[in-house]
Parts: C-alpha cells; sequence; structure tokens
C-alpha cells in the first residue's frame, strides 16, 4: 500500500505542482493517476520513488516513511517503466532487463536467467535477447521497458505513460497483456496516463488530477462514469458516459433465440431454408461465426468474400456494453452471443440487452459526494 | 607597444594577404563541397566513400600538405597558390560532412511537398534544400574559417608570407612584440571571419529569427 | 624529383641511426602519445564531470573555439620565449613544445567527453536513475559507455592535432619527423624536406585508420548499429 499524506510540492521557481495530495494505492491493485498535462500527475509518480522530493508531507509505503530510506535501496525495490522505454542503447536485451538484479548482486547466471524467463513472460521471442535496443521497434521496447521493471521481482510498479508513444493497436496489446500479467501478478501499480481511455481499461482506481496536483475525483471507473463529480471531471470523462458505463455491467443470461446457420460452401437454396428475416448466419468447422448472408442475394454457393462482417460478437456474461454492440452492429439486428471458446450460443435483440439495463440501478453516490452536493441519500423502499 | 606602431602598415598588409590566403579557399572550398555534398546526401553507397575520402584529406598535417603539394601542382614551392589549394582541401574537407548532414536533415515533408507543388529536382534544390540547410552549412562554416586562418600561419615554414612571418620573424631575433602582435591578429582576423558569416547568415534566414508564436 | 625522393627514401643509411627515419618515428609517437595521455588524464574526468552535472558548459564552447583560432606556431614560440629562460638543457626544448601539445589536445576531447554524456538520451539516464543506480553507477554503466564513441572521436581528432603539432615543434628543436621537414627547408634540400612530409602523412593516415579500427572494436555494437544482420 502506498498512502500519501498532504503532499505537496512546489518547485523553485515557485510553481505548485502538487498541492497537499492524499491519497491511497491500495495493495495488488492498478491506482490511475489520470488528468491533464500539467496537472501534476508525474510529479506525483516521481515522488514515490523520490525521483523527486516532496516539499511537504510524508509518502508511506506500507508503514515505512520513504523519506527515512536510503534512496537508491528504495529504488531498487520499486520496477520503473517511462514513456520511451529508456532502454539503455548500448546493451542487449538480456543486459538490460538484468540490470536491477545485477545492481543488488544477483551474479550474472541468475540474473540472466531471470531475464529469459522474463523476456518470453512479455511475449517476446528467446532469440531477441543479444539483439540491442535499436533494432526492437517501439512495442517491443516498451515490453523489455516492463521486463526490465519486473526483474527483481518488487511488489511495487511505477508506470509513467508507457504506452502513450506507440500507435493505437500496439497500445491496446501492449495493454490487454498489461492486465494479463497482472492478473497473474497482482502487483501494487501507480500508472500515470492522460488518456481516460486507457485510464478507465487499467484502473482499479482512478484518481483524476486538476491543475497542480489537486485531486478532483477518486473512484473506480465505473463509478466516475456515472457520477462525475463536477464539470470538470465530467468535461475530462468525455462524452458517451453513458455506453461507456456499460463496460462495467456484467450480462445477465439472456433468453436467447436458437440460431439456425449454415457452413461455408452451402448452397443457395440450404441457405435460403435455414434463413430467417432474410439472413442466415454462417459458422466454421468449431461453429464459430464468419458472418452473416442474405440467401436471396447469392446464387452460388456460400463464399467467404460474400459475407456481410459487420457485426461484432459478444461473450456469454460479459460486458453488458458488448452485448448492446453486437445487436446494434448485426446487419441482421441480431446480436451474436458466443461461448468462452467462441462457438455460437444464440442471439439477443438490442430491446431485451436495453430492457435488462432499464432494470439495473445505476451505483449508488458516495456518502461524501452526497454530502458535498448537499444531496439527501434516498432510503430503498423494499417491494 | 612602439613596435606595433612603427609597423601597422607591414601588419596590415601581412593580415590582407592572410585574409585572402584564408578566405578565398572558404569561397572555392563551399562552391566544391556543395555538389558533393549533395550528391552524398543523395546517394547512400557513395555517402561513406565521399565522407571518408574527404575526412582523409583532413588527417594530412597542414605543414606536410603545403610541402607535398608541389610535388602533384605545377607551383613552385615558395608559390602561394599551394597555400591557396591546400587550404581548399582543407575546406571541402570538413564541408562536405556539413553540407551532405544539412541537406539530409531537411524535412522530408518539406521537400514532398515541394515537388508536389511542381518544383522540379535543381530548382527545388536551389530555393528550398539549400536555405533550409543554411544554419547548419554556415555552422561548418564558421569551423573551416576559424581554422583556416589558423593554419594559414604554417606556412611561414614554407615562406609564403602573411601573418605568421611575424613569429618567425620574431623567433630569429628572440623578439617577442612580433610575436604576440601575430597571434592576436590572427585570433582577430579569426573573429572577423566568425562575425561576417554568421552576419550573412542572419541576412539569409531570416526565420531563423521569428519567434515563436505568442502563446 | 619524385625519383630523387624515392632515392631518398630508399637510402638505408637515411633510415638508421639517431637521427635516421626510424629513430624520429619512434620519437614522433613518443611526443604524441606523451602529450594525448595527460590531455586525457585532464579532460576526460572534466568532460565527464561538467556533461554530468551542466556545470562550466561555457568553458567547453569557449575552449574549443579558443583552442581553433590560436595559430599554433605562435603558440609555440611564445611557450618557448615564456619558458625556455626558465629551463636548461634538453628540457628548455621539450617543455614549451609538450605544454603546447597538451593544450591543443585538450579541447577536443574534452568537448567529445562532454558533448558524449549530454548527449545520453534522458529517458535511459531517467530509468538509470529510476532503477537504483547511485551517481557513480549511473556514470559507469550508462553515461561512459554511451559517451563512449564521441570521447573516442575527441581523442582521434586530438591525436592529429597533436601529429600535425608535433610537426611544426621542430622549429624548437624539437625531434620526431619534423626535423626532416624542418632542417631540409632551412638546407634547401628538398628530397629530404618532401620525403619528411610524405612521412608524416602516411603516419597521420595509418593512426588515424588504427584508431578508426580500435573505436570499431570497442564501441557496443547498440550505439554503431554494427549489429550483423537480423531478421526482423
Amino acid at each position: 500500500m502506498i498512502r500519501f499524506d498532504a503532499v505537496s510540492k512546489q518547485f523553485p521557481d515557485g510553481t505548485k505542482a502538487v498541492d497537499e495530495l492524499t491519497l491511497e494505492a491500495p495493495t495488488g491493485k492498478i491506482t490511475v493517476l489520470v488528468g491533464p498535462s500539467g496537472c501534476g500527475k508525474t510529479t506525483s509518480l516521481r515522488m514515490i520513488n523520490r525521483m523527486i522530493t516532496p516539499t511537504d508531507g510524508r509518502i508511506w509505503i506500507d508503514d515505512q516513511d520513504t523519506a527515512e530510506m536510503d534512496e537508491a535501496q528504495l529504488r531498487r525495490g520499486i520496477g520503473y517503466v517511462i514513456q520511451h522505454a529508456g532502454l539503455f542503447p548500448h546493451r542487449t536485451i538480456v543486459a538490460n532487463i538484468a540490470t536491477v538484479p545485477m545492481l543488488l548482486g544477483w551474479g550474472r547466471r541468475k540474473a540472466e536467467s531471470r531475464a529469459l524467463e522474463l523476456l518470453e513472460r512479455v511475449g517476446l521471442p528467446a532469440s531477441y535477447a543479444k539483439r540491442y535496443p535499436a533494432q526492437l521497434s517501439g512495442g517491443q521496447q516498451q515490453r523489455v521497458g516492463v521486463a526490465r521493471a519486473l526483474a527483481a521481482d518488487p511488489p511495487i510498479m511505477l508506470m509513467d505513460e508507457p504506452f502513450s508513444a506507440v500507435d493505437p493497436i500496439v497500445r491496446e496489446q501492449l495493454q490487454d497483456e498489461f492486465l494479463r500479467l497482472q492478473g497473474d501478478l497482482g502487483k501494487t501499480i501507480v500508472f500515470v496516463t492522460h488518456d481516460i481511455e486507457e485510464a478507465i481499461k487499467l484502473g482499479d482506481q482512478i484518481a483524476v488530477l486538476r491543475g497542480s496536483g489537486n485531486l478532483a475525483q477518486l473512484s473506480d471507473p465505473a463509478q466516475l462514469l456515472a457520477h462525475p463529480v463536477d464539470d470538470f471531471v465530467a468535461d475530462f470523462v468525455g462524452k458517451d458516459r453513458g455506453y461507456r458505463a456499460l463496460s462495467f455491467q456484467q450480462s445477465p443470461q439472456f433468453p436467447l433465440s436458437r440460431e439456425s446457420s449454415v457452413p461455408l460452401g452451402a448452397t443457395p437454396e440450404q441457405a435460403a431454408a435455414a434463413a430467417r428475416d432474410g439472413w442466415v448466419l454462417v459458422l466454421d468447422a468449431d461453429r464459430r461465426p464468419l458472418g452473416w448472408i442474405e440467401p436471396d442475394r447469392i446464387t452460388a454457393p456460400v463464399r467467404s468474400e460474400m459475407l456481410a462482417r459487420g457485426g461484432t460478437v459478444a461473450t456469454a456474461g460479459g460486458p453488458l456494453r458488448n452485448a448492446l454492440d453486437a445487436a446494434l452492429s448485426s446487419p441482421s439486428r441480431r446480436g451474436v452471443i458466443v461461448d468462452d471458446q467462441g462457438a455460437l450460443l444464440g442471439t439477443v435483440r438490442a430491446y431485451e440487452v436495453l430492457a435488462e439495463i432499464e432494470e439495473r440501478a445505476r451505483p449508488e453516490l458516495d456518502e461524501a459526494d452526497l454530502e458535498r452536493a448537499g444531496l439527501r441519500p434516498v432510503e430503498e423502499t423494499p417491494e | 607597444m612602439t613596435w606595433l606602431r612603427d609597423h601597422f602598415v607591414d601588419v596590415l598588409s601581412l593580415a590582407g594577404q592572410h585574409a585572402y590566403l584564408a578566405g578565398v579557399p572558404l569561397v572555392l572550398g563551399l562552391l566544391i563541397a556543395l555538389p558533393l555534398g549533395w550528391l552524398a546526401s543523395r546517394n547512400k553507397v557513395l555517402y561513406p566513400f565521399l565522407i571518408m575520402g574527404t575526412g582523409l584529406l583532413y588527417t594530412i598535417p597542414s605543414l606536410a600538405l603545403f610541402i607535398m603539394l608541389p610535388l602533384l601542382l605545377p607551383f613552385k614551392i615558395l608559390d602561394p597558390n599551394n597555400v591557396l589549394v591546400a587550404m581548399t582541401i582543407y575546406t571541402v574537407a570538413l564541408l562536405v560532412r556539413t553540407v551532405a548532414d544539412g541537406l539530409g536533415a531537411v524535412p522530408d515533408a518539406v521537400n514532398q511537398s515541394a515537388t508536389a507543388m511542381g518544383y522540379k529536382r535543381l530548382r527545388r534544390f536551389m530555393s528550398v534544400e539549400l536555405p533550409l540547410a543554411v544554419p547548419v552549412i554556415s555552422a561548418g562554416l564558421r569551423v573551416a574559417a576559424v581554422s583556416n586562418v589558423s593554419i594559414v600561419s604554417v606556412a611561414t615554414l614554407i615562406g609564403v608570407s602573411q601573418l605568421g612571418s611575424l613569429f618567425t620573424d620574431g623567433f630569429s631575433r628572440a623578439f617577442l612584440d612580433p610575436i604576440i602582435v601575430g597571434v592576436v591578429a590572427c585570433v582577430l582576423l579569426a573573429l572577423l571571419f566568425d562575425v561576417a558569416i554568421l552576419l550573412v547568415t542572419r541576412l539569409v534566414t531570416p526565420w531563423q529569427r521569428a519567434g515563436s508564436p505568442a502563446a | 624529383m619524385i625519383n630523387r625522393i624515392i632515392a631518398w627514401l630508399a637510402d638505408v643509411a637515411h633510415w638508421q641511426g639517431d637521427d635516421g627515419i626510424l629513430r624520429r618515428l619512434v620519437e614522433h609517437m613518443e611526443y604524441a602519445t606523451t602529450a594525448l595521455v595527460i590531455a586525457a588524464l585532464i579532460a576526460i574526468p572534466l568532460g565527464l564531470y561538467i556533461g554530468h552535472t551542466g556545470k562550466g558548459r561555457f568553458l567547453v564552447v569557449n575552449a574549443v573555439g579558443a583552442a581553433r583560432a590560436i595559430p599554433s606556431l605562435g603558440l609555440l614560440y611564445l611557450a618557448f620565449f615564456w619558458l625556455a629562460p626558465r629551463l636548461s638543457g634538453e628540457v628548455a626544448f621539450l617543455a614549451p613544445a609538450g605544454l603546447v601539445l597538451v593544450v591543443l589536445a585538450i579541447p577536443p576531447i574534452l568537448s567529445g567527453a562532454y558533448a558524449g554524456v549530454e548527449g545520453v538520451e534522458p529517458a535511459a539516464r531517467d530509468a538509470a536513475v529510476g532503477m537504483g543506480m547511485r551517481g557513480t553507477e549511473v556514470m559507469r554503466h550508462v553515461e561512459l559507455p554511451c559517451a563512449l564513441p564521441l570521447i573516442l572521436s575527441g581523442i582521434r581528432s586530438a591525436m592529429l592535432q597533436v601529429i600535425a603539432t608535433a610537426t611544426i615543434a621542430a622549429v624548437l628543436g624539437l625531434g620526431g619527423l619534423g626535423r626532416f621537414l624542418i632542417d631540409g627547408l632551412a638546407s634547401q634540400d628538398f628530397p629530404q624536406t618532401a620525403s619528411g612530409a610524405i612521412l608524416v602523412a602516411v603516419l597521420a593516415l595509418a593512426v588515424d585508420m588504427a584508431f578508426a579500427l580500435v573505436q570499431r572494436s570497442v564501441v557496443s555494437p547498440g550505439l554503431t548499429g554494427r549489429y550483423g544482420k537480423v531478421s526482423l
């Protein structure tokens, strides 16, 4: 657990980067600091490993005051990942990853075997071990940066815009793999980003900062989308909040409609016989959906190029947002629901998803927020 | 410093000779280095050869070059033309790389939009690439100018008179004044060249002085 | 003329003895390396310090500019008049020349070391500190190896500067290959002068190329981009 206790930072030129920040980053969770540029998020992050010294207040790691720890020792126990990875250009990938273990005096063999293990862990082939950073793409370098930070197995990781410098597709891959990795490792992570989408996707807890390190709101993503505390946060969180909030609500067991289907190669007659309202779903040999087709429009057996591909597919029990999107994007208006292996379970209509959404209660306001806004809690009436 | 007062005209004429020996090669060297540098910036195969070749020329010590040139050229050993050629060689050696790197640093987007607007090759070079590379080339030219002025003084050892003659003169008579005057005059001349190039550069690159837009 | 130079160079007598080519060659290299080592011992730590702390940046810029502008021949004579009366014997000739060689070798090495450290990618330095390296560890593990290419380039141009200046320093009675040029000019023995010039030029080229090879072998391939072919 990392605890900011009324931490302030004033730079010598007089600018107040952080003003009395009090915040707790719980153990094993991802806490995202997000806000516009100049909001003090990076300064706050860098005060944790004392790359920047606070002018006031204390930062605790578990029950230790960081100000009283040896700087280098403190940092060796904290993984640190930065925007441009900051790999050492003169060292091979494996030597880069082994940096902290070597500093800790592990011995070369042990440090290198650990580095190789991590290389694989972050999804890079072992053949990259002897390459140099300049031989890797930006996304690959960033993976090495993560591996390097994990090398000595620190309980805490600080990540400063680690995925901001890569293109959107790679960024999404890196985010997904980061979440998978965190699922295995359960580190205490403080993550800085200016991208609210990234914050909502990755954070267990999100701290929205406004100018000079003022904590505007601290809550989990669903709460943040449902109840931004003021105009600044609402504006920063952006549009489509209602829709985006559905990402945090699990789908129920929908009453699925059975969907008849045909394989590739089916004749127009077979397809027409299986179709409902003019459309039929085409599956592969493992019953995974490939796309929809209108039998009336074809004169030859079904080929892959003929399929309408606009529709998304939702996994049963996944977020409501995916189920709604599957229905909205389907050319037949029937949203495809699949099981964990991707095999067809059935279809659901948009109004069925919406009916489910209407049933749900919005996340309740925090008591503190109620008080601040001058509202009274509404007693739930028993049915 | 009565010596300086008595010999001011002599020193001035030596300085003029010095400026000629250091300055003319600067112009000639630039004119030769421009096409070579352009070639090097365009052609990835030629680049290392041109850079290495001209770099090797630069390694030859000045006195040795002054003495060897009459072997290759139709000039007598005491002919000042040897010095002009030698200094031109050094200037080219220094500038080819600068010109190539300066042209190489012109943003690709600028070149492409110039081409897209219909500039032909030579026209684009003259009116887009070259002006944008001027700051880098000018930095190289300043280095060349200052070191030319300093190197020319060595030519006194092969009997070509310029400010360096004051050194040998003072040394042979065990008289310090001419040496000090010579060194100071050399440094002043170098400074003069430097400032002149700087001013011309500022004159032809007005956009360099434009501030960033008001925030 | 060319034939007379070849004849001069081919004469075995010119290669042997205390004033022979071989002896002069060794002398020349002795002067050059001694001056270079002293200059490096001063300039590298100073340059690293300035690059690391950012203090005294103006010193580097000015030193390099000034060193380029000051005529080495004039400087040699000035040093001679200043030092020779205070010394006696062979030292009276060696010391002024040695001083000038060292003084002229310092700026390129200084600026190389400074620029090398200053040019280290800020992200790499930030990461090094963030991972818990102490000041000297950052210097040893990151800044020094990353600055190595520029430090070596600095030493390389200092080397050329020193070889050239040592040649001229023969006017003060210093040994080395410069003797053939200066003595040849004085006695209007052109074959000897030209042979000396050729020897000096060959020496400079050879040393420069040897240095290029050293540079290639000690700098990390990660910095030079010389990492063989890999399929990406």
